[in-house]
Order: structure tokens, then C-alpha cells, then sequence
């Protein structure tokens, strides 16, 4: 068995384990091992890409374009790597978390289930096999999306179905019609069919109807309307895992898309450019007219995957390395803040600025702990996310895309507004009732929240290596030959 | 016969959207029904339709022979179909839970969660 199935496998086979373990203590720490088993693996697959290229594995007997081959390039592995850190810090967060009810109704299950399906979306090199990933993700978090079954989240549940149903639909029609247009589904088959179509109409048409899809997925602009209506009622810990990868499993599909599958045309480009832009400042705006910790989060998360299909429109190595170094850095750092979301509420009993205060005071590290990961989402030195910005918008410098140049800064200013407004109201302003709470969060969901910001400021230092891998993931999309053969040549 | 069902997979997905479009959350869910079966058959035709041709090797020859119906398209169909009941089962039950927990499943109707709460 290959690196590339045990990464696949291992989650769902955890996951199995855990549903017949779920009123066991021991569940927690079959998953800790088996998520931190799977960061190990993900090192290991990130090492050997960096080492001798793309690798790919054909599943079953059948031979690559016929049967489903599941392949990684620097991105993938990149991704993969998130996946598995983002799930670990997640997983020990939700100890303290879920209530025991929501366990034993099998929290941990479909919790593994999801960082299996989202693996799976980033590892395959099939795009109907990707249709069944983002079901498999969908699914498991439909159950975890209404596992404490309160009345606002069956609500949120409500408009979360039926617009991700609808681009999954959308993204399958897409599939079905692009099979007809070329025969296969295989990437790298495709790579190489889609640039022989003569019928540039029909690919257009395909184009659109799968950048919808995956635009939904990621939440852009004017597509984005489910995400801040439902992240805010889940459990902190189901937010945080949502808020860190699912709109970038959309993101990662839009950069095969417009980055591999389909040639490159300057329409797609300019509308991408459009995309990101509005997106961008929407999202923004929208933050800045909230008052509730997570769904200022939730609209932050829409503006940054702005930057990410910035870095996609701008289509220079450059500027790609930026989009996927932005990539990996936000899912560290948003899922961080929306931890660190969670402790507020558990520890104050509410999300609204209005009603919480007294932070600072009474729980000094969550603070510092706070202004990390917020610090580097708003692009300061010398934390990651300044590098993300700095690598874009001198991307953008370089061609002289001055309107992109002019939208990055702005937003990037009204981060920082947004991140200042939840600093004032949760930690330095008084609480409204001047009560002394118990503020100390439990070592459970503080360890998680430390290592993340830890790995933050780590990033920021040392931005080498990361930046060295994202040059290589972007000069692999711009020259897609060895992920290409690769494929091809799986056995 | 690709003609007929391309104008039907066209009629069900406008009356899909057209049911989708509403604000009442059981309209939404006929719509899923039939945009989903919408979705199948275009995946269906996509292929081309060759009639009464099942794609069988005859036990005399090792290779296929002559015209016969893609394979392919039916078995994503399959799996389409399947998926897609999974999941329309999970959106009847959340319709079912939150009729009895909400009162309505009118979507103007209960307090949106992007209302601030009233309490």
C-alpha cells in the first residue's frame, strides 16, 4: 500500500474504530494517535515530493486515464500536511469541547470522516472521484454541523444544505458534460484533451458551471451567503475545522481548474481578477458590520479566500506562490481564531462584543495567545500573514496591477479595524456587568491554541522554507509536465 | 432520442430552479429531487445513447466489437444516483426535525440566525 492510499485510508479507518469506541474514554486517544500517525504520513509524503517530484498511485487494477488514480504535487502534499495539523489541534480542542452526549452520538466519527473526505478532495487526480470526496465532506458535515441539534443551528442547517446540495449538483452536471466533451476525467488526460477541444464554447460552458461549484464551495463573492449565516452555530470546535479547510478544498479545486485542467484564456483571468476584488471587499465590509466574535470570523474568512484567487487571477509564479503560501498560513491562523473564538464563549457564555469584556485582565495569555494569530491575519510583521500580503502585492507591483495593488492594501487596513473591534470588546474593555469570571480555559483547548500560534510566529520568522515549497507548488501548476507524467505512469 | 432528453434534462432544470427559488423549505426540497435527476441524466446522455447495445464481450472474442452503449457514464450515474439519495434522505430528516422544532419551515418565517438574538 502506498503513502498516498494510507493517507486516504487511515482517517476512515480511525473513524470506523471510533464509531464502535464512542462511549469509551479511550476514543480520544485512538484519535490523537491516529491524527498525529497521519500528520507523520503527511511529512513523510511532503518529504519525498520535495525530494524526486510528483508521485501518483492507480487504485485498483486499472491503469491511469481508465481507472481512479490519486496523485500529489507540492500543493496537494503541501495541503494533505495542513489537513492533518489543522485536524490534530482540532481533535485535542474537542476534548474539552463536545459534550458528552454529542459523543456518544458519534461526534468523533464524523469528525474523522471529514478529514478523510478532505484528504481525499486534495489527493485525487480524478474529478468524478472528486465529486465524491466533496460528498463524503458534505455529508460528515451536514451530522456535525446540527450534532447539538439547537434551534439556530438546525436553521443555519437549512440554507448550509441546500446551497451546497445545489453546487454539488451544479459541479456534477459540469462533470457530466465535460465527459462528454473530452471522454475522460482523468487530470492529466483532461491537461492534455482540453487543449485539443475545438468546441470552445461548450468548454467555456463547463468552465462556468464548475467555477460555480467550486466558487460556492469557497464562499466568493456573490456566492458566499451560506458561510456567514451558518459557522457561527455550531460547536467552536466543528467551526474551526469548517473555517480552516472547507472553503479551501473550493479554493484548492478552483486552482486545479483554472490552473491545470483548462488551458489558460485572458477572459478567465479577468473574470478570477473581478472575483477576487469584490470578494475581497465584501467580505471585509461585511466583518465590519458585526458585533459577534465568530461572525466577524466567518466574514473574515470570505476576504482572505479573496487574496488566495487573487494570487489564482494574477497568474505569475509570483503571485501563485503567494495564493498557495496565503493558503496554508490562513487555514493555520483562522482556525486558530476561531478557537480561540470558542474559549471566549465557553469561558463568558456569549459571542456579542456588547455583552463580553475583562479578557486582558483576567486571562493575560488567551490575550497574547489572541494576538498572534489576529496580528498576523491583519498582515504584521514579522508574522506569517505579513509575507502572504507582502508576497501578493509585490506580485501585483510587478505587473503593474495597481487596482489589485490599491484593493489588497484597503482590505488588508479593514482587517486590521475588524481585529482591533474584537481586541476593544472582548479583552480591553471592562465586562458591561463587571464581573470577576473563571477565566481559566482547560489545558485542552489552550495547548491546541498555543501550538497553532506557535507554529504562526514560526512561519513568520522563518518564511524560507514555506515560501520555497509554495515557489515550487506554483512553478509545478505553471509547469504541470512532471505532476502530468506522473499521473500517467502510476501503477 | 439525445435531442427529447436534453430538452427534458433543460424543463427539469428550470422547474427545479424554479421550485428551489421558493422561500418554503419542502418546495426546495421537490427541487433538489428534480435537479438532481437532472444532473444524472445530462451525466447519462453525455455519453452518447446507443440502443439495446450492452457493453459485453460475447465469449467467443476477447475485445469489444462493433457499437455499443458507454459504460462509464452509467456506472457515475450509479454512484450519482446513490450519493445523491444518501443525501436527500439527510435534507427530508433536517426538514422533518426542524418543522418540529421550529414550527414552520417557512424560511421567512423563524428568526434568521443572521438576526442578532432577541434575548
Amino acid at each position: 500500500m502506498s503513502i498516498l492510499t494510507g493517507l486516504i485510508a487511515l482517517p476512515f479507518f480511525i473513524g470506523l474504530v471510533s464509531f464502535f469506541l464512542r462511549r469509551h474514554p479511550s476514543v480520544i486517544w485512538i484519535g490523537t494517535l491516529g491524527l498525529g500517525l497521519q500528520t507523520v504520513l503527511a511529512v513523510t509524503l511532503l518529504q519525498s515530493v520535495l525530494a524526486s517530484g510528483p508521485m501518483a498511485a492507480a487504485l485498483g487494477s486499472w491503469r491511469p486515464p481508465f481507472g481512479i488514480t490519486i496523485a500529489a504535487d507540492m500543493l496537494s502534499a503541501l495541503m494533505v500536511l495542513v489537513t492533518a495539523i489543522m485536524g490534530l489541534a482540532t481533535h485535542v480542542y474537542s476534548v474539552r469541547d463536545i459534550s458528552k452526549e454529542s459523543k456518544h452520538k458519534g461526534f468523533h466519527f464524523f469528525y474523522h470522516c471529514l478529514i478523510g473526505g478532505i484528504t481525499g478532495a486534495f489527493l485525487t487526480a480524478d474529478l468524478f472521484n472528486l465529486y465524491v470526496w466533496f460528498e463524503v465532506m458534505l455529508i460528515a458535515s451536514f451530522a456535525l454541523l446540527v450534532l447539538h441539534g439547537r434551534k439556530d443551528s438546525l436553521k443555519a442547517a437549512l440554507s448550509y444544505v441546500t446551497l451546497n446540495l445545489f453546487s454539488t449538483i451544479v459541479f456534477l452536471t459540469g462533470v457530466g458534460l465535460l465527459y462528454g466533451l473530452t471522454g475522460t476525467l482523468n487530470y492529466a488526460d483532461l491537461y492534455e484533451k482540453t487543449r485539443l477541444v475545438e468546441d470552445t464554447e461548450t468548454l467555456h460552458l463547463v468552465v462556468i458551471l464548475l467555477s460555480i461549484a467550486f466558487a460556492i464551495k469557497a464562499a466568493l463573492f456573490p456566492l458566499y451567503f451560506w458561510l456567514p449565516t451558518s459557522y457561527h452555530t455550531p460547536y467552536p470546535a466543528v467551526s474551526a475545522i469548517f473555517a480552516a479547510m472547507l472553503t479551501k478544498v473550493g479554493v484548492y479545486a478552483l486552482f486545479r481548474l483554472f490552473g491545470f485542467i483548462v488551458p489558460a484564456d485572458p477572459l478567465y483571468q479577468d473574470v478570477l481578477l473581478f472575483w477576487a476584488w469584490t470578494t475581497m471587499a465584501f467580505g471585509v465590509l461585511g466583518a465590519a458590520a458585526q458585533s459577534d466574535v465568530r461572525k466577524i470570523l466567518s466574514y473574515h474568512i470570505i476576504s482572505q479566500i479573496g487574496y488566495m484567487i487573487l494570487g489564482l487571477a494574477l497568474y505569475t509564479p509570483l503571485a501563485l506562490a503567494g495564493a498557495v503560501f496565503y493558503l496554508v498560513h490562513h487555514i493555520i491562523v483562522k482556525g486558530n481564531l476561531f478557537l480561540i473564538g470558542g474559549v471566549i464563549e465557553q469561558r463568558l457564555g456569549s459571542g456579542q462584543l456588547k455583552k463580553i469584556g475583562g479578557l486582558y485582565r483576567a486571562a493575560p495569555l488567551l490575550s497574547i495567545l489572541f494576538l498572534i494569530p489576529a496580528f498576523s491575519l491583519a498582515g504584521f510583521p514579522p508574522l506569517s500573514g505579513f509575507w502572504a500580503k507582502y508576497v501578493l502585492i509585490q506580485a501585483s507591483v510587478e505587473i503593474e496591477a495597481w487596482t489589485s495593488v490599491a484593493v489588497a492594501l484597503a482590505v488588508g487596513l479593514l482587517t486590521i479595524y475588524s481585529m482591533t473591534k474584537i481586541w476593544a470588546g472582548a479583552f480591553w474593555k471592562a465586562h458591561p456587568d463587571d464581573v470577576i469570571f473563571d477565566t481559566r480555559a482547560p489545558q485542552a483547548s489552550l495547548l491546541p491554541i498555543a501550538a497553532l500560534s506557535g507554529l504562526t510566529v514560526l512561519i513568520g520568522l522563518f518564511p524560507d522554507h514555506l515560501l520555497g515549497m509554495a515557489i515550487t507548488a506554483a512553478e509545478t501548476l505553471l509547469e504541470p509536465a512532471p505532476y502530468v507524467q506522473a499521473i500517467l505512469e502510476a501503477r | 432520442m439525445e435531442m427529447l432528453l436534453s430538452i427534458l434534462v433543460g424543463l427539469l432544470f428550470a422547474a427545479a430552479l424554479y421550485q428551489m427559488l421558493s422561500g418554503h423549505f419542502l418546495r426546495v426540497l421537490i427541487g433538489l429531487i428534480l435537479i438532481s435527476n437532472a444532473a444524472n441524466l445530462a451525466v447519462f446522455i453525455s455519453g452518447g445513447l446507443y440502443s439495446n447495445q450492452p457493453a459485453l464481450i460475447p465469449e467467443s472474442t476477447q475485445v469489444l466489437t462493433g457499437e455499443v452503449a458507454n459504460a462509464l457514464p452509467q456506472a457515475l450515474v450509479l454512484t450519482a444516483i446513490v450519493i445523491g439519495f444518501g443525501l436527500f434522505a439527510f435534507a427530508l430528516f433536517l426538514g422533518i426535525r426542524a418543522y418540529r422544532d421550529l414550527g414552520t419551515l417557512n424560511a421567512d418565517k423563524p428568526e434568521h440566525t443572521d438576526k442578532e438574538p432577541v434575548n
